[in-house]
């Protein structure tokens, strides 16, 4: 029993650390996870799904804007891209909001190719967050099932 | 007395003065003021009117009016006292030298006479030993012929008694004798002929007569002879004087005297000169005696009587004896020669000689002739023919003689007149100069008590004008408020700097001695123009050398204005480039100076050294500099000789003297007007002022303020160039600890020990970004270009750091190297990726310096990687500090305290508060509702800027407001805006006041966003995403500032 926990608990923080070490997360993440206490035992879900909502609406506004052909927005795109990014520098996704930058500065320069390549990067990049993400919490849910409590990882 | 000038400047001074009747502008009160004058200017009008300037300025001041005139006075009676004292002997007696002058030439003039006499007296003295020596030689000659004539005559008697008598029958006959004669003519040249008269007494007559068969006939008539006595004639003659045959030579009275006297002495007896009958020349006769038997030993004159036979006679042509014998000397044409029968003393009888012919009658010599007649007295008389002329050397010799003297009497004469003029001119000199000074101490007091009168009245408007705006106006009113108050502050401004100036003047000001740090003096200094020299893209920078102490004493206040005027200055006339601050120990400059390249030898200079380019001047900006002193060049050995000898000598005196120079790459100084930069109220030229403004006054301050720092002040300056003034000043030494007060910033220490990459291809920039990041303890590698800074970073080359760890904490980029390395952003994202990527490694945080920046490279340098921050120049040590601290210290503090024990006083401080966060961006509005939530705030979340308005309605509850700043429609800064208005509309209805801290929230961390924020009327700002430290310290420094109580007591 004892070993199973530690066992899923080392799973789990290898598992935390190679989203790390892969660019997935930042340390607002750690921030964010510091956030969620006793008060608030589930904000960082909530946050998180707040965050991928976030995606979906505004993947699609963007992929919308995008496929006017002949006169696209660029602008709101734009607008948009930053939202995405204040929004995933704020959960501490790395990899899209590094994305998000490339993305504005394409917007700026109204480089429609270059905005429909990095808006589906973007798109698989939040969706493979979102997938890894979920397992992280998988492996959560099995440890607190498993009647261990979630380790704090420490990633320095 | 009246000039225009002075009227115009009375009047100005006495409306300064508060002249009840400013419209007075009359001259007269230039005659009331010019009473004080007279006391000491009397005598001199034009120099009364110099005064004049001050003078009706000073009216308005009793007291001073009085040390002035005491002042005035004195100088006077020192200026007397000097004359006196400083005259001299020349100066005394200036009344006697046209005197001297005409007795020195009275003097010369006797000299000369006198010269003048003695070599005429020579000459004569001379002349007449020459006349003695001619005429004694012509004497002598004379005598001698003469001798030799008479003694052929005497052999011709010998020869006649021999074979005239002793012979029977006589050997002789006329024939015989004229034939002899005629032949030994040679031998008596003077002689005209001879002729032998044999003695007949008058018995032996008849006999006689009968024997000759002639009658003897008397020589005058011709006749034949009376009776007489005796008769004595003529028997044998010369043909010459063949008529003598016959004649009775004792007919003549004068030829008897002589017959009878030639036989009564035996010798040759001559006659007085008589004309000769052949030749007409005046000659003499000498007479022989022929004695028959041969006389006794000593015969008396009887026996020499009785035993006479004849006579023997001669005539002497001596005029042409005498004419011959001159003919034969030299120089016989310069005298003329008398020869005088003087037997008779009192009528002497001439023999030769020109009676007309006088010659010069002033000098003339006697000498005796003796012709062998005891009887009668000859003597010869000899005269130059002409007067004596003046000799040449006496003609030359007397004038020049004079002339030389009257020459050195005159120029004597002119240097003792130039010397008193050039004393009285002196002595006016002196004169006007202590009245100059003491004008110019005068003014300088007047400056002092009029600014100070000025301020005091200034101050109470000043005063006035604040409360003015405290009270309710309306905006025009306002406006006009505020105008006014910025105007009577930039006066009193003014008044200060002449105030200023008059103390150091009137030798009033004196300098404090208080502990100051240097350092922090000269970036507060840089604090102040760092807005103007951002707006205008140069570069600011300052250096300060590590061997300057840390603290030292003296005035910081002044030494504070030196700078601030100098830095200004530059800041003013600089357009483009840079202005670069650098202090080190004056010695420090000589050391730098000397010090042989191979002392900066390393890794360091050998970068720079590739880097340079020859296009660009090594100085901080590239832009050349007028003193090469601050280059790279020379600025290296700088650098390096403090990293050799720092602390390895300390000096031990007490003071050290610090050399501080301020380069600028501005207009410069036109080269005509850099000799008065340093007078007050010059400045380059008057389109200067109306240019750039200013009063020209800083300068001269700056000066004085130096001097009084016992130090000096100087520039290089070339026009378009630019200029370097540097200043020396003395401190003293001082004792870290005696600085009591901490000084305005502390720099943060949790920097030690870090390591930096600057990247910087300027060598003198780097330097001072060096200098700057030493101070907060972090040590730092230069590298030239970032490629290698980036490749260094991320380890790809393996290369360490040329200091040699791997130990990397930022790398600090300078905004041209980046933009000069083409397509390095996705490397440097890279770098950071792959760095973030691998969580045993650190990060090393990436900053970019920029003197200016524009949003696009803004955006760029964000999204290239410098998203951490962007340090804006000029670059201050705090500042820098404050900029990393955002970067770095919160993750340390976050690693020291796992839990914190911040997030226990923030909870402390937020608990209970109820708090808007407004943001558009969901997740982020629920991220910050989160945390403050955490922190025990009540949390209220607001989409939009209206929305976030709608709830700020007034009155309200909330605590705070931590509002996004980017948000569509209605940003940050609007909505601050628009909720600052509500605020004080609220409060002039309901007189309450309302004052809702309101913090914003950005991911910007530059500098100029901050203070765009302030300006909007925020309370401060947090960066986003939330970090505990850093919310913690803007929430705490908000609400202390403002009182959440306060609001929350005013709103209940």
């Amino acid at each position: 029993m004892d070993a199973h926990v530690a066992q899923l608990q080392m799973q789990y923080r290898n598992y935390i650390l190679s989203l790390y070490q892969q660019g997935f997360l930042d340390d607002q993440f750690t921030e964010l996870k510091s956030l969620q206490d006793d008060g608030s035992p589930d904000f960082v879900a909530e946050v998180l799904s707040l965050f991928f909502d976030d995606c979906v609406k505004l993947v699609g506004n963007m992929a919308r804007a995008l496929d006017q052909t002949g006169t696209v927005d660029f602008c709101q795109v734009g607008a948009n891209v930053h939202q995405l990014k204040g929004s995933s520098s704020s959960v501490g996704a790395k990899r899209v909001k590094g994305l998000c930058i490339n993305f504005k500065e394409l917007c700026e320069a109204k480089n429609y190719e270059g905005c429909v390549r990095c808006l589906q990067q973007v798109d698989i990049e939040y969706k493979t967050l979102k997938a890894k993400l979920q397992d992280m919490f998988n492996l959560e849910k099995q440890i607190v099932q498993a009647g261990g409590i979630v380790p704090q990882v420490d990633i320095n | 007395m009246f000039n225009p000038f002075t009227t115009h400047h009375s009047s100005d001074m006495n409306w300064a003065l508060n002249n009840p009747n400013p419209e007075g502008k009359e001259p007269r009160t230039t005659t009331q003021s010019s009473d004080f004058y007279h006391l000491s200017a009397k005598d001199s009008p034009q120099k009364s009117r110099k005064i004049d300037f001050w003078r009706s300025g000073l009216m308005g001041f009793a007291k001073m009016q009085h040390s002035v005139a005491v002042k005035m006075n004195n100088g006077n009676n020192n200026d007397q006292v000097g004359n006196k004292k400083g005259s001299t002997f020349i100066q005394e007696h200036r009344a006697l030298l046209p005197k001297g002058l005409i007795l020195w030439t009275i003097i010369v003039g006797f000299i000369s006479r006198g010269i003048y006499q003695w070599m005429d007296d020579t000459s004569k003295v001379r002349r007449e030993e020459v006349l003695v020596s001619m005429c004694d030689q012509r004497a002598r000659m004379l005598q001698d012929q003469f001798s030799v004539s008479v003694n052929h005559v005497h052999a011709l008697a010998i020869l006649v008694s021999t074979f005239h008598y002793h012979k029977n029958p006589s050997a002789i006959d006329q024939g015989t004798f004229a034939d002899y004669t005629a032949r030994t003519a040679f031998e008596r040249p003077l002689l005209s002929g001879v002729a032998y008269a044999e003695k007949v007494v008058n018995a032996e007559r008849e006999m006689f007569e009968s024997q000759h068969n002639w009658v003897i006939k008397t020589m005058d008539t011709g006749e034949p002879s009376p009776v007489r006595d005796e008769y004595a004639p003529v028997i044998f003659s010369q043909d010459s004087v063949s008529y003598l045959e016959s004649l009775d030579m004792m007919s003549g009275e004068e030829d008897r005297e002589n017959i009878l006297r030639a036989r009564e002495t035996g010798k040759a007896v001559l006659t007085s000169p008589f004309r000769l009958l052949a030749s007409h020349h005046l000659g003499v006769v000498l007479t022989f005696p022929v004695y028959k038997a041969s006389l006794p030993r000593n015969p008396t004159v009887q026996e020499r009587i009785a035993a006479t036979a004849g006579y023997l006679g001669g005539a002497f042509d001596v005029e042409s004896l005498v004419e011959n014998l001159l003919g034969q000397l030299a120089g016989n044409q310069a005298i003329v020669v008398h020869v005088y029968d003087i037997t008779n003393a009192s009528d002497p009888l001439v023999m030769y000689g020109n009676q007309d012919e006088e010659g010069d009658t002033s000098l003339y010599h006697e000498s005796k002739l003796d012709f062998g007649d005891p009887f009668r007295k000859h003597k010869m008389i000899c005269r130059y023919l002409q007067k004596a002329p003046i000799p040449l050397n006496v003609l030359t010799t007397v004038p020049l003689f004079f002339a030389i003297g009257f020459l050195v009497g005159y120029i004597l004469y002119g240097a003792a007149v130039h010397i008193v003029k050039v004393e009285d001119d002196f002595h006016e000199m002196q004169e006007l100069k202590v009245r100059a000074e003491a004008a110019d101490v005068a003014k300088s007091q007047f400056l002092a008590t009029v600014s100070h009168e000025i301020r005091t009245p200034m101050n109470g408007i000043l005063g006035m004008l604040a409360m003015l705006l405290d009270t309710e106006l309306s905006s025009t009113q306002r406006d006009y408020a505020q105008t006014a108050q910025v105007c009577g502050k930039a006066l009193i401004a003014l008044i200060n700097e002449v105030l200023d100036r008059a103390k150091i003047e009137a030798g009033k000001l004196e300098l404090e001695s208080v502990p100051f740090d240097i350092r922090s003096i000269l970036d507060d200094v840089l604090s102040l123009f760092s807005e103007e020299s951002r707006n205008k893209g140069i570069e600011l920078a300052v250096f300060v050398s590590d061997k300057v102490p840390e603290i030292v004493k003296g005035d910081s206040g002044r030494f504070r204005q030196i700078i601030i005027n100098l830095v200004g200055n530059s800041v003013k006339f600089t357009e483009k480039g840079h202005i670069f601050v650098k202090v080190h120990l004056a010695e420090q400059s000589k050391d730098g100076a000397e010090s042989k390249p191979a002392l900066n030898g390393g890794v360091a200079s050998e970068d720079i050294t590739a880097a340079s380019k020859p296009s660009s001047y090594n100085t901080l900006s590239g832009y050349e500099a007028a003193d090469g002193r601050n280059s790279w060049d020379s600025f290296k050995h700088l650098v390096s000789s403090e990293e050799l000898l720092t602390s390895s000598e300390f000096d031990a005196s007490s003071n050290v003297r610090l050399m501080v120079s301020i380069e600028d790459t501005g207009i410069g100084i036109p080269l005509t007007a850099q000799g008065r930069v340093f007078m007050p109220f010059m400045q380059a030229d008057s389109s200067t002022s109306r240019t750039y403004g200013g009063t020209g006054i800083g300068l001269s301050i700056s000066k004085c303020l130096v001097e009084l720092m016992r130090g000096q002040i100087s520039f290089v300056s070339r026009p378009r160039v630019g200029s370097t003034f540097w200043f020396t000043a003395v401190f003293e030494r001082c004792d870290k600890f005696s600085l009591k007060k901490p000084t305005v910033e502390n720099l943060p220490s949790s920097f030690r020990g870090m390591r930096a990459i600057v990247v910087d291809a300027k060598p003198v920039r780097a330097a001072v970004t060096r200098y700057h990041m030493k101070r907060l303890g972090i040590s730092v590698d230069v590298m030239t270009s970032l490629r290698t800074a980036v490749s260094t970073a991320s380890g790809r080359n393996g290369s360490p750091l040329p200091s040699g760890t791997t130990k990397l904490d930022m790398i600090l980029v300078e905004k041209d190297s980046w933009i000069s390395t083409e397509d390095i952003d996705a490397e440097i994202r890279q770098m950071n990726s792959r760095t973030n990527g691998n969580v045993h490694r650190k990060t090393p945080k990436l900053a970019l310096f920029a003197t200016n920046i524009t949003n696009s490279e803004f955006d760029r340098a964000k999204s290239a990687g410098f998203a951490d921050t962007v340090i804006m120049k000029p670059l201050r040590a705090s500042m820098i500090g404050a900029c990393l601290q955002q970067v770095l210290e919160l993750r340390k503090a976050r690693q020291q305290h796992p839990e914190g024990s911040s997030p226990a006083t923030l909870k402390s401080l937020l608990t209970g508060k109820k708090i808007l966060v407004v943001d558009d961006n969901m997740v982020n509005r629920r991220v910050a509702a989160g945390a403050l939530k955490k922190f025990g705030a009540e949390v209220v979340c607001a989409e939009s800027g209206q929305v976030a308005l709608g709830l700020l309605q007034i009155p309200h509850s909330f605590d705070a407001c931590f509002m996004d700043i980017q948000m569509p429609q209605m940003d940050g800064f609007e909505a601050t805006r628009q909720i600052r208005m509500m605020e004080k509309e609220a409060k002039e209805k309901t007189k309450l006041e309302w004052h809702l801290p309101i913090l914003a929230m950005t991911a910007d961390v530059i500098h100029a966003t901050y203070e765009e924020c302030l300006k909007s009327g925020m309370d401060g700002y947090v960066s986003k995403p939330f970090e505990e430290e850093n919310l913690y310290k803007s929430v705490a420094k908000s609400f202390k500032a403002n009182p959440i109580s306060d609001s929350s007591c005013s709103q209940s």
